[in-house]
């Protein structure tokens, strides 16, 4: 940690409570947090969606006021000098604050006059943050025709035109390709490094927590944690390992390590499942695993993820499994279900999807992985068959887009990035619309309600108002809507952004048997780490397929001395450094 | 400069770059002002033209023909002659005709003899207030052509006393004259409230506002910078109406120059006071449009007296429409226009806007702060 220095620290919270109130419910979404921000500092606030960080930026910015507790911010009282506070910070909100209607050079020309920027120092000022964002050739662009990196550091421009002495960043690498996040981080660290600013970044990545000096996580309004990032992973030492079987497919091991004695977490990544163990060493292999031959299993570093998961694990013990899925019925794995051949689709001059192709196999889980605007969700409204394309041929189970969309459909359940659900209805009142909409009747349907019910754990909060549930209920409402035809491929786009570590493995654990009963998936993701997931992916920029392969061939492309282990997001950032522009 | 200048000039710079560059600014501002004139100038008028109507007559005779006449030259007007009163039921059923006037078979007979002479008329009462107009004029057409039978005839006119009545300040009584003032008051209202609210609500929606709030800016420069551009878009609209108004449609402008600005003045300082007091009430788009729409827009269309005549409203309706901006707007346009500057009308309708456009700048100076809660 970095040496504290006299004087007050850059902020301080005491006993920090802010309660919301909808309809009936009361949310408490600041619940007595005690939290300190050493000067010149890096500190990361992490937590899943819905942890509270937001809020916690804005009460600490005079933007909401506190139900109790009190708030210092560089020594000063925010309930007494709120202005002189905003005076000397800087403050990013989520969604960059820019004006899309005015150029780069006049969004910075406001935020001067708003931060009382002499015009004198300006221009050096604008050359400096130019010179850093790499905005200087765009000058004279509109704002909203930015891409989504380059309008996040535009913003971050913005928020250092007068170079503040503490700046807030409400997740700032929200959809922002990797590449981008990437290079705003160097930034921070130029930042802090020189000038000994002290930042304060909201994340609901848990791998960017690493690059923080401190780390505060949140949890439903709580902070349940407060060190460094090492600190939190040193007493997960030792219990981090990646294990794989010969003759037993991931997802099979994957199932028998989930739950079993001993490990506290077991994802999925790559060819290897990782497990978690619940004390230093791997239990013996053969009481682990009996029964099989060839198990290897290689310690490997924690994460901080690890350590988030262990904490929570020890609130919310491990689900139980879910039932088991229905057998296969011998459901043909072979052949392929979906085929994809030089497909276009145009908006106008815009090349939204260039000349793509692929094919899934049945059982697959197939993902497409880019940043926002690579064409994923175009690429996914044409296999749905609700956007045609402008050339090339779209083949889904069996049947050509072009001329039978409506009986493609049949056979695909779709679940939306922000959950299509009636948000005012019931969960049961939703489960019955879904189940109409696919026309379902009869003792069909109620037998389909019923096992939605139970599959999914949503007995308990049958006639809750969908509104009032939590992110993890509504994504397992969503995942039971789409399903209740039993269709023969699921359609997911971002299907876990924003929940919580163990939502997301229980998410993943449902998908995983739909998969084994010969369910095939699809899945688009700018998440890196649910690209592990997948059997296969590709991955798209700007419109066009860049790689094709199972994640482990895309990180066997990039090993190196210099990278013996890349992850997925350091396959992804060569994979663009070296594609040769113009081609795919 | 002094520092708070530098600021609020950097938020009119942006705010205008906004407006030049956001087409539907400029539409709500201009664009739907001259929609509406056209559509109130040429297209909707509250004068009877043309009327359909059928003439029975069972009897026909030379008395029968003067009453024909008569209605055949009137311009109200448009008469057609069915075979029998069942014929004409029908067409009055069918919609096909406003009304029937019916002349009996002992018209003529009771005509010549002096008594009481009576004509029959049925009128399609599905909208009263043309069914009262037609009556009206049918009044009117009968009295005129009794003096002229009785004239013919050497005998006194069988009416007593001839109503002689002079329409002062608007001669031809053409609806349009009184019309498009009040119009201009709606239009507006349009660009004072619904778009000042819209724009702020823009604001909150895109995330812009919380990123302005945190910086040294005071909550009077980012009102004060909502202020003037809009009030000068509003003010723009309104010569804009006034210049159609008197070049297009020939509507006379009786008043000056400089009341009409100072009175615009205060009515869209009104306005926009609403506006700004509706953006910190609704932070989306969609709700701000329809509060300022239902809040301000209508009661300017309904309850100014520019459409219906106040006066005749029910008590507890004419209590509400004082706290109505336009419809002390509508009385001094309407004034300004048909009469010119009458002290007694103007003023007190002036200090009425005033007032108003104190409380809801004030409301919206006090409801607004540097928060999201």
């Amino acid at each position: 940690m970095a040496p504290t220095p006299d004087g007050p620290p850059a902020l301080r919270l005491d006993g920090v409570t802010r309660v919301f109130r909808a309809g009936g419910r009361v949310i408490r979404a600041v619940d007595g947090v005690d939290a300190r921000v050493e000067r010149g500092s890096i500190t990361g606030l992490v937590g899943p969606d819905g942890a509270g960080k937001t809020t916690l930026m804005r009460l600490v910015t005079g933007l909401l006021r506190a139900d109790s507790g009190r708030i210092e911010v560089l020594g000063l009282d925010i309930g007494r000098d709120v202005a002189a506070i905003q005076g000397r910070i800087g403050y990013m909100p989520q969604r960059f604050g820019l004006y899309e209607d005015l150029t780069v050079r006049e969004n910075l020309d406001l935020y001067a006059d708003l931060q009382d920027v002499p015009k004198s120092e300006r221009a050096a000022r604008y050359g400096d943050l130019l010179h850093m964002t790499g905005l200087g050739p765009f000058t004279g662009r509109f704002a909203g025709r930015l891409s989504g990196g380059m309008k996040q550091k535009l913003g971050l421009a913005c928020t250092l035109i007068r170079a503040p002495d503490l700046l807030f960043l409400d997740e700032p690498t929200v959809g922002v390709d990797p590449v981008s996040r990437r290079e705003l981080w160097a930034i921070i660290d130029r930042l802090t490094g020189a000038s000994g600013m002290t930042v304060l970044i909201s994340t609901s990545y848990l791998d960017e927590a690493e690059r923080c000096g401190t780390v505060l996580l949140m949890h439903e309004g709580k902070l349940v944690g407060a060190d460094s990032p090492a600190a939190f992973t040193a007493p997960l030492a030792g219990r981090s390992y990646r294990i794989a079987a010969a003759g037993l497919g991931k997802r099979r091991l994957h199932e028998r390590l989930d739950g079993a004695p001993g490990i506290i977490d077991a994802t999925i990544q790559g060819a290897y499942v990782r497990v978690v163990t619940d004390s230093a060493g791997l239990p013996p292999l053969p009481t682990l695993l009996p029964d099989l031959d060839g198990v290897a299993a290689d310690p490997v570093p924690p994460r901080f993820e690890d350590a988030f998961v262990a904490r929570l694990r020890q609130e919310r013990p491990a689900l139980p499994a879910p039932p088991a899925a229905p057998s296969p019925d011998g459901a043909a794995r072979d052949g392929e279900i979906i085929v994809v051949r030089d497909v276009t689709r145009l908006f106008g001059s815009f090349t939204a999807v260039d000349r793509i192709g692929f094919s899934v196999g049945r059982g697959e889980i197939f993902g497409l992985l880019g940043a926002n605007g690579a064409g994923k969700s175009t690429t996914f409204r044409m296999l749905c068959g609700l956007l045609p394309p402008s050339g090339g041929t779209l083949t889904v189970a069996g049947y050509d887009l072009r001329h039978a969309a409506a009986a493609a459909r049949g056979r695909i359940g779709y679940m939306a990035q922000k959950f299509s659900l009636y948000v005012d209805l019931s969960v049961m009142d939703n489960l019955r619309f879904f189940s109409s909409a696919y026309r379902l009747t009869g003792a069909r349907r109620r037998q389909r309600i019923a096992w939605a019910l139970e599959e999914f754990d949503l007995e308990t909060v049958a006639d809750a108002a969908c509104r009032d549930l939590s992110l993890g209920y509504k994504q397992r409402l969503a995942l039971a809507a789409a399903l209740m035809h039993e269709p023969d491929i699921l359609f997911l786009d971002e299907p876990t952004s924003g929940v919580d570590p163990l939502a997301r493995r229980d998410f993943w654990r449902r998908i995983n048997r739909l998969a084994e009963t010969g369910v095939t998936v699809l899945v688009t993701t700018h998440f890196m780490e649910e690209a592990e997931y997948c059997d296969r992916l590709v991955i798209m920029a700007q419109g066009r397929i860049l790689a094709t392969g199972t994640p482990e061939d895309l990180r066997d492309r990039f090993r190196s001395a210099q990278m013996p282990d890349p992850t997925m997001e350091d396959a992804f950032i060569a994979l663009l450094e070296t594609a040769p522009a113009g081609t795919a | 400069m002094n520092a708070s200048l530098i600021r609020l000039g950097g938020l009119l710079r942006k705010e205008f770059l906004q407006i030049l560059r956001d087409p539907s600014a400029l539409a709500i501002a201009f664009l739907l002002p001259a929609v509406l004139l056209f559509i109130f100038g040429y297209g909707v008028t509250l004068d009877a033209h043309d009327v359909p109507l059928a003439l029975v007559i069972d009897h026909a005779d030379a008395t029968t023909a003067s009453v024909a006449g008569a209605l055949a030259h009137s311009p109200y007007f448009r008469i057609s002659r069915p075979p029998d009163i069942e014929a004409a039921e029908t067409a009055l059923t069918d919609h096909r005709i406003d009304g029937i006037i019916w002349l009996r078979s002992d018209f003529a007979r009771r005509a010549l003899s002096g008594r009481t002479a009576s004509i029959g008329v049925i009128l399609n009462g599905t909208d009263a207030n043309s069914a009262r107009l037609v009556e009206g004029y049918l009044q009117q057409t009968w009295a005129t052509w009794l003096a002229a039978w009785g004239a013919r005839r050497g005998q006194p006119s069988p009416v007593p006393v001839l109503v002689q009545s002079r329409v002062r300040f608007n001669p031809a009584v053409s609806s349009r004259d009184n019309l498009v003032p009040g119009l201009i008051a709606v239009i507006m209202t349009l660009t004072g409230a619904l778009l000042t609210a819209l724009v702020m609500a823009r604001e909150w929606e895109r995330g812009t506002l919380e990123a302005l709030m945190v910086t040294r800016v005071t909550i009077r420069e980012i009102l004060i910078a909502k202020l003037v551009p809009y009030f000068v878009l509003g003010m723009g609209g309104m010569a804009a109406s006034v210049v159609m108004a008197v070049t297009l449609f020939h509507v006379p402008f009786r008043g000056t120059i400089p009341v009409l600005v100072v009175t615009s003045a205060l009515f869209l300082l009104a306005s926009l006071g609403m506006g700004l007091v509706i953006s910190s009430l609704a932070r989306n788009q969609f709700v701000a449009g329809q509060i300022a729409i239902i809040t301000t827009f209508l009661p300017a269309f309904i309850l100014s007296g520019f459409i219906f005549d106040i006066d005749s409203m029910p008590a507890a309706i004419r209590v509400v429409t004082h706290v109505v901006a336009a419809r002390y707007f509508v009385s001094i346009l309407q004034t300004e226009f048909l009469a010119g500057d009458i002290r007694a009308v103007i003023l007190p309708n002036a200090v009425a806007l005033a007032v108003m456009a104190a409380i809801f700048l004030g409301v919206a100076r006090l409801s607004a702060r540097k928060r999201l809660d």
